[in-house]
């Protein structure tokens, strides 16, 4: 086994981790060492070609589709060189004041959280798009609102010279959406960290992370690692774990130096998720400009996020309910289509939860909770009356069988998108937001304090969305910004004595 | 993960017939596919499967089977000897069946169909799907919609939420 020292090792380069490198780079500039192990590779620009199943299979792990224990979900997260980063849509919120209320975390203060998050708006070009550059999918949506007696409110986006591809979720194409990929990691390269892709970190021992670095396989995308391919004992000071809300917890679980730390894994929140479309009696622009610019937030009053999305061919016939002709028809009709993307807000459970197989595996067990089927009626009946505020002439309901309801039964939205009709296996829900797992301080039940301390662990720090005590109701990637920037602080100043704040243009 | 250097594997070779079957229930398109179509889609499928675990591809085959056998149960009769509507009939029965496991693997074979079929290119052209990597720029019917200028950032803007 190869040996390497470092002061430093951050595990994982998404929005935990591209965030604490960025932070920890002045540490290089006082002779520190700090690297970045990524599992996945890094992708050249020219190799993002929006194409849907090339993209997925490149960008996501299993192509975006990891199945829950049950199988009744499935979980979406990135993995090359930014994470999740490369494969959101860059909608940029600052956390719910009420929810950082709610989370009761000792040290954690919503303005802490607002300042911090400001920083990586700023850093990232976050703006709200001008109105001749929405599509008429989320025009739609916006107006259908209005005549429904909601409320839509427009996304910020951390976008610099969107071309309107709509194709962010494969990554894209133009290099236009502010991932880590794209300004924290390169910050950090610029002032000497080491970002090494292919990495996969199998365990971790006192100190040190075991590395096994991967050849790239011919065919495939990305650069090569900049580490010859074989196993690695990566000793370090300070071990910051940023592999997400499922890769965070499977490692501590299959490490034997961590696998006793309680409660690891438990409060895992998602989320869950699943696409409503209605179709048109005229073709609207849909696949043009960007996906997602309105939401509306319910969470506070019913649970639940509604929000604009446009999906690819694929996914938008997996996320259809049933199959044959109706559904077909559905899919013919995809110039006309208009989608709206539900989100319940699930709350931390007991069974809900990562842990991992006897290989070391993550496995993460799910249930859909009472108030989360209610959440997802209550989503699904407003999104119908949306679409038919719009002017949809039909609208493919999950909940309803069959889930194709006419603009004639309109009225009748209630009585046909029922709980009986949420059929887990049959209706497909995905989740992309995983939050959870290593839990920010409330008492017996925390992994970690607000600072993504471990106790009894002195050298190891969480940095990112594993550390949510609880779902956070909106999308998240801002908040991992903002508590990773937490963590490396206090890093910085263990190790460095530095106070200062990165300045970056 | 798929790759387009793998070589597929032959998950599907024992239960041929009776997935075409299906798929040609899942998506109706495929009633009409030649042979070099029936080989590029679950050329498509045999990729995706290749990187799931030996398990879950058996598990597929055993599925596809007790579809056959369940027909036979049934109607008496073979799953690719039903008509286009016992077979549809049959395979709802399975998508809304009150045993969680039958609507997953149902759920799983048709995810797989579309896979197969909705990823193809002449597809995305027969159903409209148009999207480009140029966005704004490469669809000139859309041009009305498109600014004068080059989209620029329009400054930050934040606004603290409701407490």
């Amino acid at each position: 086994m190869i040996e390497r020292e470092y002061d430093v090792v951050i595990i994982g380069s998404g929005a935990g981790g591209g965030t604490v490198a960025q932070e920890l780079a002045p540490l290089v500039r006082d002779g520190k060492r700090v690297v970045v192990l990524e599992q996945g590779p890094k992708l050249e620009d020219h190799e993002f070609t929006g194409r849907e199943l090339e993209m997925s299979s490149e960008l996501y792990e299993e192509g975006g589709g990891v199945l829950t224990a049950d199988g009744s979900m499935t979980l979406a997260f990135g993995r090359q060189y930014g994470g999740s980063t490369v494969v959101y849509t860059g909608t940029s919120l600052v956390a719910p004041a009420r929810v950082i209320r709610r989370w009761s975390v000792p040290g954690l203060e919503f303005g802490d959280v607002e300042r911090r998050s400001q920083k990586y708006m700023t850093q990232n070009s976050v703006h709200y798009l001008p109105r001749v550059l929405i599509n008429e999918n989320n025009k739609l949506f916006a107006e259908g609102c209005a005549r429904a007696g909601f409320h839509a409110e427009q996304f910020p986006l951390n976008l610099s010279g969107c071309k309107g591809s709509s194709l962010c979720n494969l990554g894209c194409p133009n290099a236009a959406k502010m991932g880590t990929n794209r300004v924290q990691l390169p910050n950090a390269e610029s002032q000497g960290v080491e970002v090494v892709t292919r990495a996969e970190v199998t365990r971790l021992e006192e100190r040190a992370a075991i590395v096994r670095v991967t050849e790239k396989v011919a065919g495939r995308k990305g650069l090569p690692s900049s580490w010859a391919p074989g196993e690695y004992r990566v000793k370090a000071r300070t071990i910051v774990l940023a592999a997400g809300a499922i890769g965070t917890p499977a490692l501590l679980l299959r490490s034997s130096v961590t696998s006793r730390i309680n409660d690891v894994g438990r409060g895992f929140t998602c989320h869950p998720a699943h696409i409503l479309v209605a179709e048109h009696d005229r073709p609207i622009t849909n696949d043009v400009g960007h996906p997602k610019s309105y939401f509306l937030d319910r969470a506070a009053d019913e649970g639940f996020v509604l929000e604009t999305c446009m999906y690819f061919p694929f996914v938008t016939a997996k996320n259809l309910t049933g199959f044959g002709e109706e559904h077909a028809r559905f899919m013919r009709r995809f110039p006309r289509l208009q989608m709206i993307l539900v989100l319940a807000c699930d709350g931390a459970v007991p069974q809900n939860r990562v842990t991992v197989d006897r290989a070391g595996k993550p496995v993460v067990h799910y249930s859909f909770t009472p108030p989360v089927v209610k959440s997802f009626v209550a989503a699904t009946r407003a999104a119908a009356r949306i679409f038919f505020a719009a002017g949809a002439l039909r609208v493919h309901a999950p909940e309803a069988n069959p889930p194709a309801i006419d603009r004639r039964d309109s009225y009748r939205v209630d009585d046909l998108i029922t709980e009986e009709h949420f059929l887990p296996g049959r209706v497909s829900i995905s989740a992309a937001h995983l939050m959870g797992g290593c839990g920010m301080g409330r008492g017996g039940t925390s992994v970690t304090d607000s600072r993504g301390r471990i106790a009894g662990f002195p050298w190891l720090r969480v940095a990112d969305a594993s550390l949510f005590p609880d779902s956070l109701e909106i999308n998240p990637y801002l908040t991992i910004m903002a508590l990773a920037d937490r963590v490396a602080e206090g890093v910085r100043n263990e190790l460095g004595n530095l106070a200062q704040v990165t300045d970056v243009a | 993960m798929s790759s387009a250097a793998a070589t597929p594997a032959a998950t599907l070779e024992p239960v041929r017939p009776t997935f075409r079957a299906i798929a040609m229930s899942v998506v109706p398109e495929l009633s009409s596919a030649d042979a070099k179509e029936w080989s590029e889609i679950e050329s498509e499928i045999e990729r995706a499967l290749a990187d799931r675990p030996q398990a879950m591809r058996r598990q597929l085959v055993s599925f596809v089977r007790l579809l056959d056998w369940w027909s036979r149960l049934r109607y008496g009769r073979r799953l690719t000897k039903l008509d286009a509507v016992k077979r549809m009939e049959l395979l709802e029965l399975i998508e809304r069946h009150r045993v969680p496991l039958l609507r997953r693997g149902m759920w799983g074979l048709r995810t797989l169909v579309f896979l197969g079929y909705y990823t193809r290119p002449d597809v995305a052209l027969f159903i409209g799907y148009q999207a480009h990597r140029d966005g704004w720029s490469a669809r000139p019917e859309a041009r009305r919609e498109r600014p004068s200028a080059t989209p620029q950032d329009v400054g930050i803007v934040y606004k603290r939420p409701p407490a």
